[in-house]
This record gives structure tokens, sequence and C-alpha cells, in this order.
């Protein structure tokens, strides 16, 4: 291992074992094809160039990483093979999917599979680019997520080791929704996972995916990315609730892409992690496109909940909608800085953005920071951002109705939600959610 | 066997001021009483009381329920028990559909043991019931999936505390002003829903400014609050003359608590 250069000893020790002989290693230890090779190879440089440039700051300084910086992880490693790879998870068992796939530690599980129409493609990252290599090429960190955009996006980039593909062809429509599942079990464990949705013209799916932990102890860094891509006319809806053990650190790239007439519904929960940075962007590339984005959060404890996130109009008529909603109880923070960007040629736009927050305790903070960037003349853009308490009036009023003060809070928090639920018909998600919620209203008490 | 709502010397301070001077009232189980009085008596204050507002500070006397004294249960304990109060500015609880509320609420009463998970009343029983009553009420079957009190007017709210009533059938209801602010139509439809459902075992205390809501549920006691206690006591004439001649003979009859009054007035218009 080279050490001792100035620059090395400036660098935090979060990133010291990520470096270019640990980056070396971990490519002698996987067997890909060059073009893939070089790609990691590029995002590599970059993110070490990252390293000695400061984060954008509109989108970190709000945001504490001093803790952070002082962490240390390993890599991952190509294949742990022998680990338990059955995860607990919150909706596994609510209904019968299309197909599922799991990954611990960024190595794929047991999957399973029912019979998916001819040319859909539903497995591992890993596996897609040895039996789909074409569609992976045209796809992985191309259009979507960029691995030069920043320090995390190009580490992921460099460092992605599993994840999922899932390619519909022009004109299928699955029924089923499908099911993805990243695990992390190994302490102090670095994982990459990777998504990336295509869908062809015409085709429509359902993604759900979730987070979990194995163990409730060991701490874990995340550094993900999502990449949807909505193609014309195609309809995508995709939900991913993160639910790490409070000693996991996620950052993640998301980036949606929608193409002519397509629509896609992406609902973003934050439940879990120590800390959570979501960068979020979906964007609207063909007249007519649309997407609704929504996010529901509950932070408890000393987490950090963090989501940036960039509505793009590039062509006219387009719409999005986006609604975020959290409830925040001990000393817990979330933070959402939300961007509506409309490019000159995307006239007709419709976007709208609302970010609510229900505090429950007088120490957690909500930091809701709504912004437009408008260069068209012809549009209608609103947003607005509301934070407040649960009521002392509405508590006592529900139990003179004979609920207890704990049945009470349950039901106005579920309320509270209740309006993103509204949007999403996707029952197994709404109960899922809603476990949780009577979960984390009994932390603590 | 029937019960009994005993009010003995009972004292209630807000923030640290008393509100309630030793207010003793008897209410059986089948009985109407009304509660009369100036704005600011302390009608209200003794019917949150009564149910438990954290607010609301019992500092001397007690809340008898067939002898077991409620004043250290908290609300959904004495609603367990049989207390009921239709509120004068009832809550709106958004993304709460009433149905949902209202099965929680009855499955809690009904089954005063039950703690938060177990199993609610069946759903078929429950929408059949609620459906009967949403009829009997005038209301329209969509306010079963409607977030509860959201973008309700003061009417529809006033319904939906009657309606609650129905549906949760308490031993002692407390109507707190549920006739004001309401249109002649919207009075008659609640002054009909409380007499299909008072009767031999509720005891009901009507707060209230109006004579409509009496004439159709003639109460046995009239009681008159002011400054705080309860001054006089009669039946339906009382109403009556109250609503005929004010509350000035009632003050005149007892010029040393309206002086009272008064002198709280004056200070409190002072403070602000
Ligand atoms: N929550 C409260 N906070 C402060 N003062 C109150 C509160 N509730 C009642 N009071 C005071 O108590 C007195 C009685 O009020 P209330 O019981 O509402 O009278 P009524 O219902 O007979 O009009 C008034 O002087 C009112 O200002
Ligand atoms: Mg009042």
């Amino acid at each position: 291992m080279s050490t001792g250069s100035a620059t090395e000893i400036s660098i935090p020790p979060v990133y010291r074992a990520f470096l270019r002989d640990a980056f070396e290693a971990f490519l002698a230890e996987r067997d890909e094809p060059d073009w893939l090779i070089d790609r990691r190879r590029r995002a590599f440089d970059c993110f070490e160039q990252s390293l000695t440039q400061p984060l954008e700051p509109e989108e970190w300084k709000r945001l504490d990483l001093r803790l952070f910086h002082t962490l240390r992880f390993t890599p991952p490693v190509r294949d742990r093979s022998g680990l338990v790879t059955q995860v607990d998870t919150m909706l596994a068992t609510r209904t019968e999917f299309g197909a599922s796939v799991s990954h611990t530690d960024g190595t794929a599980g047991p999957s399973g599979t029912r019979e998916l129409p001819a040319g859909v493609v539903f497995c591992p990252l890993t596996e897609a680019v040895r039996v789909h290599e074409d569609i992976v090429r045209e796809h992985l960190m191309t259009r979507a997520v960029l691995p030069d955009t920043d320090r995390f996006s190009a580490w992921h980039a460099a460092f992605w080791n599993g994840g999922v593909l899932l390619y519909v062809p022009r004109g299928v429509v699955l029924d089923r929704p499908l099911h993805s599942v990243l695990g992390s079990s190994a302490a102090d464990a670095a994982d990459f996972a990777h998504t990336l949705v295509v869908l062809d013209e015409g085709a429509s799916a359902t993604l759900l995916e979730e987070t979990a932990s194995l163990n409730a102890e060991g701490s874990a860094l995340h550094v993900g990315a999502v990449e949807l891509l909505v193609g014309r006319g195609a309809h995508l809806r995709y939900v991913q609730i993160q639910n790490w053990n409070e000693r996991t650190w996620h950052f993640a790239h998301q980036a949606g892409r929608v193409e002519q007439d397509g629509f896609l519904q992406w609902t973003v929960g934050g439940l879990g992690a120590r800390f959570a940075h979501i960068h979020q962007t979906v964007s609207l590339d063909g007249r007519g496109a649309g997407a609704e984005v929504n996010g529901v959060s509950f932070a408890t404890g000393r987490r950090t909940l963090s989501y940036y996130t960039q509505q793009t109009h590039c062509a006219a008529s387009t719409r999005s909608d986006l609604l975020y909603k959290s409830v925040l109880r001990d000393r817990s923070r979330v933070v959402w800085r939300g961007m509506i960007r409309v490019e000159p040629e995307a006239q007709q736009t419709d976007g709208y953005q609302r970010c609510d927050a229900l505090l429950l305790s007088p120490e957690s903070r909500m930091d809701a920071i709504p912004g437009l960037e408008i260069e068209a003349d012809d549009v209608r853009c609103t947003h607005g951002a509301t934070v407040g308490r649960v009521d002392d009036e509405q508590l006592f009023y529900c139990m003179t109705r004979g609920l207890t003060q704990h049945e009470a809070m349950h039901l106005i928090v579920s309320g509270f939600f209740q309006s993103v639920f509204d949007r999403i018909p996707v029952t197994e998600v709404r109960e899922a959610f809603d476990d949780a919620v009577v979960q984390k209203l009994g932390l603590g008490d | 066997m029937s019960s009994t709502l005993r009010i003995e010397n009972l004292h209630v301070a807000v923030d640290g001021k008393e509100i309630l001077k030793g207010v003793d009232l008897t209410i059986r189980q089948g009985e109407v009483h009304a509660l009369m009085g100036p704005n600011g008596s302390g009608k209200s204050t003794l019917a949150y009381a009564l149910v438990g507002h954290p607010k609301y500070e019992v500092t001397e006397g007690r809340i008898l329920l067939d002898g077991e004294d409620l004043t250290s249960l908290d609300p959904c304990e004495r609603a367990r028990r049989g207390l009921f109060l239709a509120f004068q500015y009832p809550v709106t609880i958004p993304g709460v559909r009433v149905a949902d509320f209202l099965r929680h609420a009855v499955s809690n009463i009904r089954n005063p043991d039950r703690k938060e998970g177990e199993e609610l009343i069946p759903m078929r029983e429950f929408r059949k019931e609620l459906r009967h009553w949403m009829q009997e009420l005038g209301m329209d079957p969509s306010f079963a999936t409607r977030y509860l009190n959201d973008g309700f007017s003061g009417g529809e709210k006033k319904r939906m505390e009657i309606l609650q009533l129905a549906m949760l059938h308490p031993k002692f209801a407390i109507l707190d002003e549920t006739d004001s602010g309401l249109d002649s139509d919207a009075v008659r439809v609640v002054s009909e829903g409380l007499r299909k459902l008072a009767g031999p075992d509720m005891g009901v205390l009507i707060i209230t400014h109006h004579e409509r809501l009496l004439e159709m549920n003639p109460p046995q006691f009239v009681h008159v609050m002011l400054a705080g206690r309860i001054v006089e006591t009669g039946d339906a004439a009382l109403a009556h003359e109250l609503h005929e001649k004010g509350y000035e003979p009632v003050r005149q009859r007892h010029p040393d608590i309206a002086a009272e009054e008064t002198a709280e007035q004056a200070a409190t218009a002072g403070a602000e």
C-alpha cells in the first residue's frame, strides 16, 4: 500500500480503504468485460480527484459529515459464500411477487422467479453483465446517473458490486409487482448496490425494493445508485424503502428519465439508517411525460434523513408532482431541499412540489427548502412546505372516544401519511409502512 | 342497575386560575338536565373537567360514577366507563377516515379492556350499524370515507358528534352547545337525533343558550351557572324564564355572585 503522500494524509479516514491499491485488488477479483473495467477505471480517477475537492455547498452545507469521515469501512469482497442470505424483509410475505431477487453485501442470494413474459429480464446486475451485456452496456450510468456528478456517484461507479437489472421490452405489461431486497450483514462493510430499470416503449411494470440489515448492531456503508429509464408511453411504478439499521450510512444517487408520454410513479420511504442522503433527480425528457414523486419518512433516534430533489422539465407539456411527508421524533433531523427546473423549451409544463413534516418531539428538527428555476414563460409551478406538531386537542379528542394516547397518536400519524398513500395504490407498501409506524411510535417509550 | 354521575364540590382551575368554585350536580341514567348560564360562566369548563381534559385541573371535590372517583383517570378510561362529550368545537383529523376512527372508538368503548392492536369490531356488523345511524341522522353515506371533520361545515361537524354519540351509546352524554351556530334545519336534525338516542339508559346534560333543543328533549332539571357555581336549579319553567328575561333576574337574586362575576370580568379586561 502506498502511504505517506501529502494528499493522502489529508484524505479523511473513511476513504482510505478505497484508494488505488484497494481498487486494483477489487478489479482483480472480478472477471468483467473490458468496457466495464474501463468505465470503472475512469470512475475511479474521478473519485480520486474528487477527494481533494469540496462537495457542492448547496447540497451539503446543512449536513454534517465529520463523524462519517472518521469511520472505516472495508471494500466489497467478490463472493461471500456461506453467508446467511435470509433477510428480514418488510414486504416479502405480503403478496405474491412476479419475481424476487435478493442480495446480501452485494452477493446475489436465492431468487424466486415465476414465469416472466418473453424478453423480460429481472436478475442480479452482475449476472446481467454476463448474460445481457448489451443492455447493461447501453444503459448503466450512461444517461441517468453519471459517474462524474460528484464524489459519491464516482465512488459508486468505480466500486458497484451488486443490485438488479429490470428490463421490460416493448409493449410488455407486467401485472404482478417485482421485488428486490438489498441486505447488509457484515460489520463495517461497504455495499455499492445498483438498481437499473429500463422500460421500452409502452412497457409497464412495478418494482418494490427494500433495504435491510441482518443484524441490528453492525455499522455499515451503502453508496448506491438507482436508475429508472422510462421509454415512450411506458409506465413504471418504483418504490424503495430504506430500512437499514441505525448504524448505517447511506448515500445514493437516484435518477429517473421519462420519455414522451411515459409516466413514472416513484416512492421513496425512509425508515432507518444513521444518516441517509438521497440525491434524487427526475427528468421529463419528452413531450407529455409525467412523474409523481412521493416521499414518506419516519425519523427516530438521532438519525438524519436528507433529500436533495430535482424535477427537471426538458420538454413541453410535461408534468411533475412531488409530495414528501416526514414524521420526526426524538432528536432526529430531516432535510429536504427541492428544486423544480424548467428549461426554456419546456412550455406548458406543470410542476408541483410540497413537503410536510410532523414533529413529535421538541428536539427534532426539519429543514424544508423549496426552490424554482424557471426559464420558460408559459408554465405553472407551485411549491409549499409545512411543519406542524401533533395537536394536544386532537389527542384529547381521540381519547374522549376511548382511544389510548398511543392509539390516538398512531391514528394521527397514519392520517398524516394518508395523503401520500392515497396516491400509491400499492397496499403492501402501505401496510408495511403502517407496521413500521406502530413500531416506531413504540420506540423509546 | 341504574347508574349515577355525582359531582361533589368540584373546583377546577385552568392555568392556575380557579374557574369552577364548588359545583354540585347529580345526574341519573334516564334523566335530562339542562345547564344554562351567561358566556364565560364555566359551562364548558365543567364539560371538559368531566371528561378529563388535562388542562382543566381538579383542585378540590370529586366526580363519582357509581361511587368510583374518576378524577385521577385519563379521558380514555373515562370514555370507556361511559362518559361522552359532544364538543362545542370538534377537531379536524386529516387523513383519518370517519369509519376508521369510529371503528376504533366503538371497539374500545364496547370492549373496555381492549388493548391497542387487539381485534376490532367485525367490519360487517360495524358497517351495518354505521349505515343505519347515518341514515337516521340524514347524513350522506360518503361521509364514512371522508377524513374526520376535514372540510366539514359547522352543521356537519355537529351531526358527526351526534353520530358518534349514537354509535358509542354512553351512559352519560354531555352536549356542549351542540345547537349553536346551526341553521334551524340542522338544529331539528340534531334535536330529533338526540331524542331517538336518549332513553332510560342514558343520562344527558345539555349545555345550551337556546330553547329548541330542549323543546324536543324536555329536561327534568334546569341548572343555572354563574361565575363558576350552580346558583339555581329548577324545572323546564326556569329555562323558559331565562329565555324570556335573560340572566339579569338571576344576577339580582344572587347579588354577591353577580358582583364576583363583574369583578372577574373587569380583571380579565384589565389584563388584556
Ligand atoms: N383553556 C382555557 N384557557 C384559559 N382560560 C379559560 C380556558 N377555558 C376557559 N377559560 C376561562 O374560564 C372561564 C369560563 O369559560 P367557559 O367554561 O368556556 O365558559 P362558558 O362555556 O360558560 O362560556 C372564562 O373566563 C374563560 O376565559
Ligand atoms: Mg362554552
